[in-house]
Formats: structure tokens, C-alpha cells, sequence
């Protein structure tokens, strides 16, 4: 951690605490609202952090990671429900489940030699298969959907996660932070010289006594597990849970526009895509409302646009662009 | 003295074309082994059953007293063998350094030690002054010293060069010759080469193995083989024996 | 007698299979020989659906017929599409097609959304209900007509392919890209032409796919997934394989959902490409890589 900090300018630094200072006293400073927002910016920072590393470093394509939301806000919730046994234990269990989830989509990917686009899609048809055995699991509460009880008594439980909307932006702020964390630490480490090595070309990779599938495994390990804590966050947040919903592929392809408007491989990346699609997302939605528009697809059609001329324009995403404006260096990756 | 390298009688097809037939050779600890022979001779197929990438159908392969065929290239590189590519293969997006890094990291755990010694490599195949340069920027001479020092990196006992020399002109062959050769002379690097730029081939083999149709051909030092008729005859031709 | 469900059940998913392996085929034209990942194939196909649909309830044009006129307009879009956007994206990484055509899926899916509303709306055709009686077995005449207008049109494909100087062309590129280019065939619009053939199959059988499901945007990815499942299970790069993994998953689609339950039919379709991915990627008449 001293490393990281020691690696970084002063001019970074500044940036640094400046942004971080800036966010901790955020709830002294807006409204409900806007900090329910800000929440929301966070939780997509953290999940698209998780996917980033498996994409941006180890340079497998993930179309299906609701996957690993759903199983880990299923597991927390249903031992919550059914148990009462909190977030704080249920975690565990529930990063263990998708871990497990991603490790036979791994080996089935990775031993099978099924790669790029084929493994996309069968990272999609796993999360759909998934996403319709729970439509039927009667104890999860199927289709119809599993609700997390409202309990009076217990507000104030911040271990349970029963709490405010402040409660909930300073768990979404300390994923966010873990996850950049997470990722700087593993952008310079030995393993994650392997993932890029793997993801510039596996071939050459081998020939330097690198084990693309181990290191391929432990990238799918890594990222579904960091996803999972996303979604026991998710559980407790929004307390009502549906197949449907949690399982879509628009919630994997949603949790993906963030590193790739940002910048696929870099540390920041995630982040500043999060700050700048979330808010315009949202402020979309508003602006179509006062306007009287009935517009339901509006923000996914706005998403959708970003998403094309990103690609199109600028492939390694804003943050590269703007670290060189801002004059700040992310190591040429 | 037991050779560090032995391949016996392996065979590889493809689908009804016998791409290696029956290839035995053996190479000592310290040696510099060419293997030549006209396009399509089985060379490169050879280079990648040594190397792991394929399992020879027939036959052995030793390496350093272990047998060696059917493992993967990741396993026998970390035995000692290190090899090139035909085509030059660089990490595109990464600089110089990194890519040397990636092949140190093998033997150097530590990611700072792997740097330092990767920089070491870098300063003995003449690539330091690029090393921050993303390594798709590189002219082609620079790529293939770039592929020779990441191979360099992991501490191979035997290095596999894939006609390295292919492209270059007659001074970056030279230059490439003499780094090949003080390796060789100063640590004991075993080198084994495919090639077809002769002018290299006389400057470091000791000894050549000509492959043709997949079958060794011939085998010795240098000044026999190139006057052996049948090297003569798959090169040129009938008429060029007689 | 069960035996005679079983057999309405089956030939049902038949002739749905065949409207389902000409969408497919499109796909599979486009992936074999442009090799653009069309994520946004289904979506296509449910924009065709809606055509169909408005020119069906405003002027009264069954789509039987109007799915020729869609098709050639789809071609055009197809064409178009190629030319100014996808063709920067041929050599790129998959990824970025992928993403790209991502982007777009959900700009068609939403703006349908918003246009036509989440609901699914029928087409109601006058004879809709109507069947052919053929021994113990009833087969409705929509199926019917739509199978007969897929093969159609997939025996048109056929046989341009086969003999005609272009069609020929295409396959060269597909085969060798490098090769067709030295031998001086414009690839860029040929690479148009495949396109707009491939989004052409995606218009027609969008038109007969309203005779027999209704349309809703929400049809967009399934359909999508469905001619993924479909060219994979049938084997990339073949023709015949895409008829025939649309004549296998339309048929198994009616018999799970028949024998377990209906909204657990796209599970088993889910498993089969999982399982084709894993042991068998070159599909069932595909060409190996």
C-alpha cells in the first residue's frame, strides 16, 4: 500500500485526497437525493472494477456477469431470510457460491479452449440458464420475486445492513475505494504482468513459462468473487430481489459501460466512467420528466449511443485522455 | 557426457501428411546447433514438438536427463528451454521493458528484481534505449532482438531460435550473430537455430542438421554438409549434383 | 393415442425451426464471411416483426407478401450499416465489434420500447386460426406459409451462392481473404453485399415471424441469442447447418416446452449451446477452424 502511495507524483497525490476528501464529506453536503445517486456511482464503480479485471487485464470477455451479482445477493438474502444471518457472515458464503459459479465457467471455457466471443456467449448462456432456474425456485421466491422484511426494531443494525441511505454510501464509498486498491495492487504484481502477458497473446505467454490457464482461472475467481460482494450490497440496498431483474443481461452489459467508457485496463478507468454516466443517466431521466416526455427507454438509448461512439471515437476509453490533460501518468499498459 | 538435448526417432503427422519423419539428433551442453533445409522440410514443426506446443506422435524427447514430450510450452519452458517465434510475437501494448519483465518474472518472483534483471537483458542485446517504447512501435530488427532478449529473460539452458535472422539485413545479422556467440561463449547457452540466412549459419554452427521432407538428411559440421549431394540435391535440384 | 401429440408438437417446431434457421442463416453469413459478431441480429429481426406488423394493420398487406419488400429494404440497411460504420470495425479485436454492436442493440431495442410499448402485440391475421387436417395431425396454415417462404427464400440463397459470380465471389472471401483481395475482387463491397444479404434473411424472417409470435421488443436478445445458438449448434460458416440447428432447436424448444414446462424451454436451448461450445465448437456441420 506505502508502494502505491510512494509510486504516485505529488500533482497525483493532490488529486488523490482532494476527490477523496470530497467524497467522505459528500453526505454533510447534498441532499437524499443526490447521495442515493452518488451510491449508485459507487456500487458501479466497485462491480465494474471486478469485471475490469477480468477484461481489461486478463482479457476475457465476460458478458454475463449478473451472474455473479445474483448468486451473491441471493445467498446473503436467503440466509438473511431464512436464517438471520447477517451480510457480515453471509458474505462469505456468498462470494464462495459465485466463486464456485465462475469456476466452472472457467474450466469449462478455459480447458475446452472455447475463447473470445464463444466464451461471451457462453458467459451468457450460463447467466441466462441461471437467471430462469431461479425464476422456478419456489424457496428463492421464483419469479414472483424474494423481499428482504422491513424491521423497525433492527434500524441502526449497520452489520446487518439495515440502515440509512448515509449507511449505505460509505459501504458503496469503501468498496469503490477497496476495489481501486485491489486493482493498483494487482496491476503491478506478478500475476497481473501474467494477465496482461495472457491477454496480449496466450501463445507467447506459454512459451515464457506462463500457465494461461491457471492465471485465466484466477482472473474469473478473482473478478466473480469481488462481483458477489457487489451483490450482497446490492441485496441489502434495494431488499427486494427478482430473477428477472438480477439475472438480465442488461444488468451485465450494464455493469460493463463504465470500464469501457472510462478505459479498459487501467486502474481509474471504472471509476471515472461510473462519475460520467451514472449522473448523466440519471439527470436524463429527470430532464424527461420535468419535460412531461414519457420516455421509458430513454436512458438505455442514451447508454447505448455513449457505448457506440465511445468504441467508435476514443476504444481506450476518457480516463487515458484525461490523465493526460490533467497531466497525471497510469503507467502505458 | 550426456547430451542436454535428445530428440529419438519422433514423428509428427498432421492429418495424413507426415510433417517430421523418424528425426534423431542429439545436442550437447554448450553447443550451437543449426537446423536447416528447404521450406516446408518439417523445421518449425520439430521446433514446436521440442518446444511443447505439439506431442510428437512417435518417439522421444529428453531434455536435461527428463523426458519431455507431451508437456505443455509453459512446463518445458520452465524446465530451461526458451524459444522464438517465426513471426515475431511481442505484447503489442506493452513497452519493451514490460515485455522482458513478463519472461524474468519466471525466475524472479519479485516483480522490482525481475525489473532490474530484465534491464540487464535489455542492456546486452542493445535494446535499452527503447525500453520505455511500446513494443508495436518497433522496426522489425529491433522486434526479433526484443523476442531474443524476452526469451533470454526466463534463463533458458537451451534456446530455441526460430529463424531469427529472417528480414534482417547483412549488418543487423551480423550484430544479432555476434550477441548469439558472446552468450554462447560467456554462459554456456545451448542454442539451437532454424535458419536459412547461411551467412549466420557458418558464423555460429558447429554443427547442421539438414531436414528435407521431414527426414534428417544429413548431419555434421558445417564445410561437410553444405558439400553432401543430398543437402545439394533437396536445395537445388538433380542437376545441380551431377 | 399420446403419439399424435407428440407428432403435432414436433412437426410444429419444424416449421417454426425453419423460420427461426433463416434468421439464423443471415447470421451466419454475416459471421462466416464478414466475421462482424451481429449482437444486434434479433433486434434486427423484431424491427422487421414491427414493419410487418403497422403495414399488416394500416394497409391491410399480409406480411407473406410484404416480407419481400422488407427484405430488400432490409438489404439496404444492411448495406448502408457496412459501409459507414461496421467496415472500420473488421480487423478490430471481437470485443469491439461486439460492444459496438451491443451499443446499437440497445438503441434499436429502446427506441422500439419506446415507440410501440413493452406489450406484446399480435398481428391477427384473418386465417390465423386456421389449420391444415392431415390424418391425426393439425398444422396451422401460418406455419405452414412461413416454412415454405423460409425454405424459399433459403433455396434462393443456395443456389446465389452456388452459381452465380458474386455469390461465388462472397465464398472466396470467407475462404481467403488475403487471396481474394490479390486477385483483385473488391472486398469492401462485397463485404456490403454479404451484410445486406445477411440483415435481408433477418427482414424476411422478422416478416413471417409475426405471422406466428407476436411482437414485442422484448423478443430482441432472445431472438439474438436463439441465431447464436442456433449457428453454433449448427456449425459456423454453413448454410445448411444454420437450417438445420434452427430445425433442431425450434423442435426441441416445442418438445421442453411441451414436456417440462414453457418457460423453462429456452433452459434447455441454454444448456445444448454450453454443451456444443464445450465438446463440439465447429457445431454439427461446420466447417473446422
Amino acid at each position: 500500500m506505502i508502494e502505491l502511495w510512494r509510486g504516485l507524483g505529488s500533482r497525483e497525490r493532490g488529486l488523490l485526497i482532494g476527490f477523496l476528501v470530497a467524497l467522505v464529506a459528500a453526505p454533510l453536503a447534498v441532499d437524499r437525493y443526490l447521495l442515493s445517486v452518488l451510491t449508485l456511482i459507487l456500487y458501479f464503480a466497485y462491480v465494474g472494477q471486478a469485471w475490469n479485471l477480468m477484461m481489461g487485464f486478463a482479457g476475457q470477455l465476460s458478458l454475463g456477469h449478473a451472474l455473479y451479482v445474483g448468486l451473491g445477493a441471493y445467498v446473503a438474502a436467503l440466509l438473511w431470510f431464512y436464517f438471520g444471518i447477517g451480510p457480515w457472515l453471509g458474505v462469505f458464503a456468498a462470494v464462495a457460491v459465485a466463486m464456485a459459479a465462475g469456476a466452472i465457467v472457467g474450466w469449462l471455457g478455459f480447458r475446452f479452449g472455447v475463447e473470445g466471443v464463444y466464451f461471451a456467449l457462453l458467459t451468457i448462456a450460463a447467466a441466462e440458464f441461471t437467471r430462469i432456474a431461479f425464476d422456478h425456485l419456489g424457496f428463492a421466491g421464483g419469479s414472483g420475486g424474494l423481499f428482504l422484511p422491513y424491521e423497525e426494531r433492527r434500524l441502526g443494525e449497520w452489520w446487518n445492513l439495515r440502515g440509512g441511505q448515509v449507511l449505505f454510501y460509505y459501504l458503496a464509498l469503501i468498496l469503490a475505494v477497496g476495489g481501486v486498491i485491489v486493482a493498483a495492487r494487482l496491476a503491478r504484481s506478478r500475476l497481473g504482468y501474467h494477465w496482461l502477458a495472457v491477454r496480449e497473446d496466450e501463445p507467447a505467454a506459454r512459451s515464457l513459462g506462463i500457465d494461461a490457464f491457471r492465471a485465466k482461472m484466477t482472473a474469473v475467481l478473482v473478478s466473480s468473487g469481488m462481483t458477489a460482494v457487489g451483490g450482497v450490497f446490492y441485496a441489502f440496498y434495494n431488499n427486494n430481489l427478482f430473477p428477472g431483474q438480477v439475472f438480465d443481461i442488461g444488468r451485465s452489459i450494464e455493469l460493463l459501460l463504465g470500464p469501457i467508457v472510462g478505459g479498459l485496463g487501467t486502474v481509474f478507468g471504472p471509476v471515472v466512467g461510473a462519475f460520467i454516466l451514472t449522473p448523466l443517466g440519471e439527470s436524463l431521466i429527470v430532464l424527461t420528466q420535468k419535460l412531461g416526455i414519457d420516455a421509458p427507454g430513454v436512458k438505455a438509448i442514451f447508454y447505448g449511443l455513449i457505448l457506440v461512439v465511445i468504441i467508435y471515437l476514443r476504444p481506450s476509453g476518457v480516463w487515458p485522455w484525461l490523465a493526460r490533460i490533467l497531466g497525471v501518468a497510469e503507467r502505458a499498459r | 557426457m550426456t547430451p542436454l538435448l535428445s530428440v529419438a526417432g519422433v514423428c509428427k503427422r498432421f492429418r495424413g501428411l507426415l510433417a517430421v519423419d523418424r528425426v534423431s539428433f542429439d545436442v550437447a551442453s554448450g553447443e550451437i546447433l543449426a537446423v536447416i533445409g528447404p521450406n516446408g522440410a518439417g523445421k518449425t514443426t520439430l521446433f514446436n514438438m521440442i518446444a511443447g506446443v505439439f506431442t510428437p506422435d512417435d518417439g522421444t524427447i529428453r531434455f536435461d536427463g527428463e523426458q519431455i514430450d507431451g508437456l505443455g510450452p509453459d512446463a518445458v519452458c520452465r524446465r530451461g528451454i526458451g524459444r522464438t517465434f517465426q513471426i515475431v510475437r511481442p505484447f503489442p501494448t506493452l513497452s519493451v521493458e514490460d515485455n522482458v519483465v513478463v519472461g524474468a518474472l519466471l525466475r524472479h518472483h519479485d516483480v522490482a528484481s525481475a525489473r532490474r534483471y530484465a534491464v540487464s537483458v535489455l542492456e546486452r542485446l542493445d535494446l535499452i534505449d527503447k525500453r520505455a517504447q511500446p513494443a508495436a512501435a518497433l522496426t522489425l530488427p529491433d522486434r526479433k532482438r526484443l523476442e531474443v532478449a524476452r526469451a533470454l529473460a526466463t534463463d533458458p539452458k537451451l534456446l530455441l531460435l526460430d529463424e531469427v535472422m529472417a528480414g534482417l539485413r547483412p549488418t543487423e545479422c551480423d550484430r544479432m550473430v555476434a550477441i548469439l556467440s558472446a552468450l554462447n561463449r560467456e554462459s554456456g547457452l545451448t542454442i539451437v537455430l532454424i535458419e536459412h540466412v547461411m551467412r549466420a549459419v557458418m558464423a555460429l554452427a558447429r554443427r547442421i542438421v539438414v531436414l528435407h521432407h521431414g527426414a534428417a538428411i544429413a548431419e555434421g559440421p558445417p564445410e561437410v554438409v553444405v558439400r553432401d549431394p543430398a543437402v545439394i540435391h533437396s536445395y537445388l535440384g538433380a542437376e545441380a549434383v551431377g | 393415442m399420446t403419439w399424435t401429440i407428440y407428432l403435432n408438437v414436433v412437426i410444429q417446431g419444424v416449421l417454426t425451426g425453419l423460420v427461426y434457421g433463416l434468421m439464423a442463416l443471415g447470421l451466419s453469413v454475416i459471421f462466416g464471411v464478414v466475421r462482424v459478431v451481429n449482437f444486434a441480429h434479433g433486434e434486427f429481426a423484431v424491427v422487421a416483426m414491427y414493419v410487418a406488423f403497422l403495414l399488416f394493420r394500416s394497409l391491410g398487406l399480409d406480411p407473406l407478401v410484404t416480407m419481400l419488400p422488407i427484405a430488400a429494404l432490409f438489404f439496404i440497411v444492411g448495406f448502408a450499416l457496412q459501409t459507414t460504420l461496421i467496415n472500420s470495425f473488421v480487423g478490430r479485436p471481437e470485443h469491439d465489434q461486439f460492444i459496438l454492436l451491443v451499443g446499437i442493440a440497445i438503441i434499436v431495442l429502446n427506441s422500439l420500447l419506446m415507440i410501440f410499448g413493452p406489450d406484446a402485440q399480435p398481428a391477427n391475421l384473418p386465417y390465423a386460426f386456421d389449420s391444415y387436417a392431415i390424418g391425426p395431425v393439425f398444422i396451422d396454415k401460418v406455419r405452414v406459409y412461413s416454412a415454405v417462404a423460409a425454405l424459399a427464400i433459403a433455396s434462393g440463397l443456395f443456389a446465389f451462392f452456388r452459381y452465380t459470380a458474386t455469390g461465388t465471389a462472397i465464398r472466396a472471401c470467407a475462404d481467403n481473404l488475403t487471396g481474394a483481395a490479390v486477385v483483385g475482387l473488391d472486398v469492401k463491397r462485397l463485404y456490403a453485399i454479404t451484410f445486406g444479404i445477411g440483415l435481408a434473411c433477418v427482414g424476411a424472417a422478422g416478416a413471417l415471424m409475426v405471422t406466428i409470435a407476436d411482437a414485442a421488443p422484448s423478443l430482441g436478445p432472445a431472438y439474438t441469442l436463439l441465431a447464436f445458438i442456433i449457428v453454433i449448434v449448427g456449425g459456423l460458416g454453413s448454410m445448411a447447418g444454420a437450417l438445420v440447428g434452427g430445425l433442431l432447436i425450434g423442435v426441441s424448444e416445442a418438445l421442453s416446452g411441451f414436456l417440462i414446462e414453457p418457460s423453462m424451454k429456452s433452459m434447455f436451448s441454454f444448456a445444448l449451446l454450453i454443451a456444443v461450445l464445450v465438446l463440439r465448437p465447429h457445431g454439427l456441420l461446420g466447417r473446422r477452424a
